[in-house]
């Protein structure tokens, strides 16, 4: 028999429920309001008093209601059919809601459960096996759908029977296999797995060896981002954050994309909805759809669902991995998860930590960093999970609790800033502040050194290093003025300017712009870093500023057009007259 | 509030506090409305039998003894096309002498959209201020709030907004308002012969500050009656949402909440949010459209609530009195209208985005030369002609009293940048050069 109670206390999403026998933490109950259930996540017990947070509105809620325990956590259902969803943060199916409005109690299916899949064994009769091994395979549009031993199976295990190929749905009984007390398990292509828990089944987590491309000059080149690692990006409202974000999902080297829209603006939601089954990937020329899931819990959804929703989202992210598949999670924005955290630690009258904030916010946050990873899987094959996280800082100060947690858990860091973007120097990631930790490891480098050329990363950094240079003598001009410096601190200057315009700055919205591939990333940089290398000569630094701009816009022209285009050539041509005329 | 004679009446409270009471009672709803002594209240927590109500027209003179009736529901509207033309109150009685509105009761601050039922929103709403039009341009389903210092026109640009916007329904909420800054709006709709399709709910500042809490809820409850029943253009007026955020303060401070940054509520993004959410492009045409008030301190938007503001909405607009050339202009740095994408280019002219881009950017590089004359220094040739450049820019674009059609600011534009630049220092794309140069 289950536990049931009855309401006693409610503070807004927060209702305190005297039960009559046992409860877990985390355990899920439903809270009976007239003829629904609203669904509750236990997170304080006090004696016989549970504290839940309601994951809908409490509106109409009265002291003596019904409560019924449900015996289990809040559980995704893992399956064939996550690609192309769009989910609320619970993982309800909102395409399938009735009615323009969301309705409380409303719980759809995740997954379709009357639609076929093409399904084909791996595994044979005879085989042993353990959690997470493959049993068959079905096709998700292109993607190889891997079926596998269930998660939560312990122990080995013997395939007794498996399916056929065929046509079946999720809840076909795909494979029978023998525990080694002898019991035979049945196995469907779905199966659930609490989301607070992290996805083990693999052999080991090895450090990143590749870097992930995202066609981001200022990304890919100056601060490159690992498969499998993780990264965050800080900055104030209007900082191109969303945009950056959105060009991260179109265009990143990925398998699988999951987004995850936490307490942010529905209509951001509503762009990727609407553009990306438009939209091609361009590594396979698909449809960016197909392999895109969509978690939203937009910012007047219900508060206590925000921290679920990231936490669904990696679930399906490290599910993905388990079939050697390589995702990219994007979290849009865990300040808002942290703030919804807060506002539950205020309403328990916890003793709060900075800014309000529960005192363990950093350990939730690098806990939630750590499942991200490369991972090789007991088959010998590789998955990876890669996490870029956007924050949301308080009056765009970085010293808030939040970014901090962030920065002491996340590898990469894109600080977004509002003096660039107020000069509408897009992406405003400010290359001096920013950094990758990748960078400094052997295995990226030598990685790098294949991939691209030997040394690049030695290139790079000497890039950096111009344009902190630059950066430096860009202070001293403001404060001894034009006149009062050497010619050489204008030269240094503008070839960081240089730098900036012709490398750093990248127009999301144009078509040839947007996406840079490594290949013509570094063609760009051989370029710049050349000219950046020659010596010039200049009566005065008025001369030194309009030569730089015509040197800049020939380059900018350049990265408007196509690669290898005429118009490419024509702007390339220009730019070495240009050249020709001063220097060596 | 009549009271209903079926229903329990209490007599004895537990507690007072400047904006809420408690007392012990059973069979109460969460979000319900109760009379306290012929005073609105709402049940804001419950625990055992100790019920605490909010009462929105403060607490003073409430004594230990006062009457309490329940309603058995939480705060409602009666909506139909009588609202039209309307003034009412916070709670949704005329103020103009009126009859009541007759109609369907509907609750307020009810359930979202489902996210998916969204329909991008893709309406270009002219303005015909060129710092909005061309620079920040808005679109219908859009949310985006003006910050301005409090000695700004404000209300003024924002009835222009609402008067020149092609839309059906103009619902006015507003929160603390002066009663000079109400009888404004009243004349200004009136003198505009655009009565009937106004609604407005207004608070002024000699009523009670909590009572400023309904009006957004009462504002777009009406707005969805008129978008989700009607497939109407709502565009929804809100000002000043600092007032209304200092009233949560107020209450929340009364609750023993612990406040986070600047005595805020740590729940205010989510108390805002569910406001400016209910900006929405509905999927059969009709919309919400949000345009607010939040007043800043100084120009301060690290403070919390112009803060949070913004990372709900779609931008913002930023007012600022130029002092070089004596005009309030719509900062071109610190406004932003995050959809402007989806109609520039595509409802406007192919040129739009890039010379709007380089606009700014060369507005940018003349406040660098500003900061160089400040300290003393020689002025480059081009930092002169910037700063020409900058006060043609401010007074025929920037301006918030200029009032074309986005077609000529873009021709504005291009004629400024040949009056002043080369087309190499604009940065703008050859094909559009060639085409646009003048």
């Amino acid at each position: 028999m289950s536990t049931k109670g009855k309401v006693t206390g409610i503070v807004s999403n927060l209702v305190t429920v005297q039960v009559d026998g046992p409860v877990a933490e985390n355990e899920l109950c439903h809270i009976q309001l007239n003829c629904t259930d609203l669904l509750a996540e236990v997170i304080k017990v006090n004696g016989d008093k549970a504290s839940v947070q309601v994951f809908e509105s409490t509106r109409g809620l009265r002291g003596g209601d019904t409560v019924e325990f449900l015996g289990r956590m809040l559980e995704a259902t893992l399956g064939p059919g996550l690609l192309s969803s769009v989910y609320d943060g619970l993982q309800n199916d909102l395409t399938t809601m009735t009615g323009v409005f969301l309705k409380r109690g409303e719980y759809t299916d995740p997954l379709n459960r009357e639609k076929l899949w093409d399904f084909t064994p791996i595994a044979k009769p005879g085989d042993k096996v353990i959690a997470a091994d493959w049993l068959g395979e079905v096709k998700e549009g292109w993607l190889p759908h891997k079926i596998m031993v269930p998660f939560s199976f312990k122990g080995g295990y013997t395939v007794k029977e498996i399916a056929p190929a065929g046509q079946y749905t999720v809840d076909h009984t795909i494979a029978t296999l023998t525990g080694e007390d002898g019991e035979d398990v049945p196995v469907t292509m779905t199966q659930k797995w609490p989301v607070k828990v992290a996805i083990k089944g693999y052999k080991e987590k090895p450090r990143p060896q590749k870097i992930m491309e995202t066609g981001l000059r200022t990304i890919d080149t100056f601060n490159p981002i690992a498969e499998g690692g993780t990264g965050f990006i800080p900055g104030p409202f209007g900082c191109g954050k969303t945009v950056l974000q959105h060009a991260i999902a179109r265009q990143g080297e990925a398998d699988v994309i999951v987004m995850a829209a936490c307490g942010e603006r529905a209509n951001e939601v509503v762009e990727i909805f609407t553009e990306f089954p438009e939209l091609i990937d361009p590594h396979t020329g698909r449809k960016l759809m197909d392999r895109t899931t969509i978690i939203c819990n937009t910012s007047n959804m219900p508060v206590a669902a925000r921290e679920a929703s990231v936490y669904t989202a990696m679930t399906i992210c490290e599910y993905y991995r388990a079939m050697g598949l390589r995702v990219l999670l994007l979290a849009d924005s865990t300040s808002r998860w942290a703030q919804a955290l807060r506002e539950m630690s205020n309403r328990m009258e916890e003793l709060p930590g900075a800014d309000a904030f529960p005192v363990d916010l950093s350990a939730i946050i690098s806990n939630f960093y750590s499942r991200a990873g490369m991972v090789v899987l007991n088959n010998g094959q590789t998955g990876a999970v890669t996490f870029i996280g956007t924050v949301s800082p308080a009056g765009g100060n970085l010293k808030e609790p939040v970014t901090e947690s962030t920065k002491k858990a996340a590898r990469c860091f894109y600080a977004l800033e509002q003096n660039r973007a107020d000069q509408k120097r897009y992406p405003a990631i400010n290359p001096i502040d920013s950094y990758s930790k990748y960078l400094e490891y052997p295995e990226i480098i030598s990685y790098l050194d294949g991939k691209i050329e030997k040394g690049w990363v030695e290139k790079v950094l000497k890039a950096k290093t111009m344009v902190l240079r630059g950066k430096e003598m860009a202070d001293q001009i403001n404060i001894l003025g034009d006149d009062g410096v050497p010619m050489s601190y204008h030269e240094t200057f503008w070839k960081s300017e240089l730098i900036d315009f012709a490398f750093l700055q990248q127009d999301a919205f144009d078509a040839v712009d947007g996406l840079c591939p490594l290949e013509r990333q570094k063609y760009m940089l051989d370029l710049i870093l050349d000219i950046c290398g020659r010596h010039f000569e200049f009566s005065d630094y008025e001369e030194c500023r309009a030569y730089f701009k015509r040197v800049i816009n020939a380059l900018r022209q350049m990265n408007f057009s196509k690669w290898g285009s005429e118009d490419f050539d024509k702007f390339h041509t220009q730019l070495n007259e240009i050249l020709s005329e001063n220097g060596n | 509030m009549a009271t209903n004679a079926f229903k329990k009446i209490y007599t004895h409270l537990e507690a007072i506090t400047k904006a809420t009471v408690s007392l012990r009672a059973t069979g109460v709803s969460n979000d319900e409305l109760a009379t306290v002594e012929g005073r609105l209240a709402q049940v804001v927590k419950t625990r055992g039998d100790l019920v605490t109500l909010q009462v929105f027209a403060g607490t003073e003179g409430i004594p230990t003894n006062a009457e309490v009736s329940f309603h058995g529901n939480p705060p409602t509207l009666k909506v139909s096309e009588q609202l039209s033309g309307r003034f009412f109150n916070a709670y949704g009685q005329p103020i103009d002498g009126g009859p009541e509105v007759e109609g369907e009761l509907r609750q307020v601050g009810g359930p979202s959209v489902n996210p998916y039922k969204r329909r991008q929103p893709s309406e270009l709403i002219p303005t015909g201020i060129a710092g909005i039009d061309l620079n920040n341009t808005l679109v219908s389903g859009q949310k985006i709030p003006f910050f301005a210092d409090p000695d700004q026109p404000y209300n003024q640009v924002m009835a222009d907004v609402a008067l020149r916007a092609d839309v059906d329904k103009i619902i006015l909420g507003g929160m603390g308002l002066s009663n000079d800054d109400y009888l404004f709006f009243r004349h200004a709709f009136e003198g505009a012969g655009a009565l009937d399709k106004i609604v407005s709910f207004v608070n002024t500042t000699e009523e009670p500050p909590v009572e400023r809490l309904l009006i957004p809820d009462m504002a777009l409850a009406a707005a969805e009656y008129f978008a989700v029943d009607k497939n109407e253009k709502v565009l929804v007026l809100l000002t000043d949402m600092t007032l209304y955020a200092d009233a949560l303060s107020i209450v929340s401070n009364r609750m023993d909440q612990i406040p986070s940054k600047d005595s805020m509520p740590g729940s205010l993004y989510s108390d805002l949010a569910k406001i400016y959410e209910k900006a929405v492009q509905l999927p059969d045409g009709g919309s919400i459209t949000i345009i607010a008030v939040t007043t800043l301190n100084d120009g301060d938007i690290t403070h919390a609530i112009p803060d949070n503001t913004g990372y709900i909405t779609e931008g913002q607009l930023f007012l600022r009195a130029d002092s070089d050339t004596g005009k309030v202009i719509v900062d071109p740095f610190r406004s932003l209208s995050r959809l402007k994408q989806l109609v520039q280019g595509k409802k406007t002219r192919e040129d739009h985005s890039q010379v709007m881009n380089a606009g700014v950017r060369l507005y940018a590089d003349a406040q660098n030369a500003k900061t160089k004359l400040e300290n003393g220094f020689d002025l480059s040739d081009y930092d002169l002609r910037c700063l020409d450049y900058a006060k043609d820019y401010a007074v025929e674009l920037l301006s918030i009293d200029v009032n074309i059609k986005i077609e000529e600011m873009l021709d504005t534009a291009w004629r400024l940048f040949a009056k002043h630049f080369k087309p190499e220092e604009t940065g703008i794309k050859q094909v559009l050069i060639d085409k646009y140069w003048k």
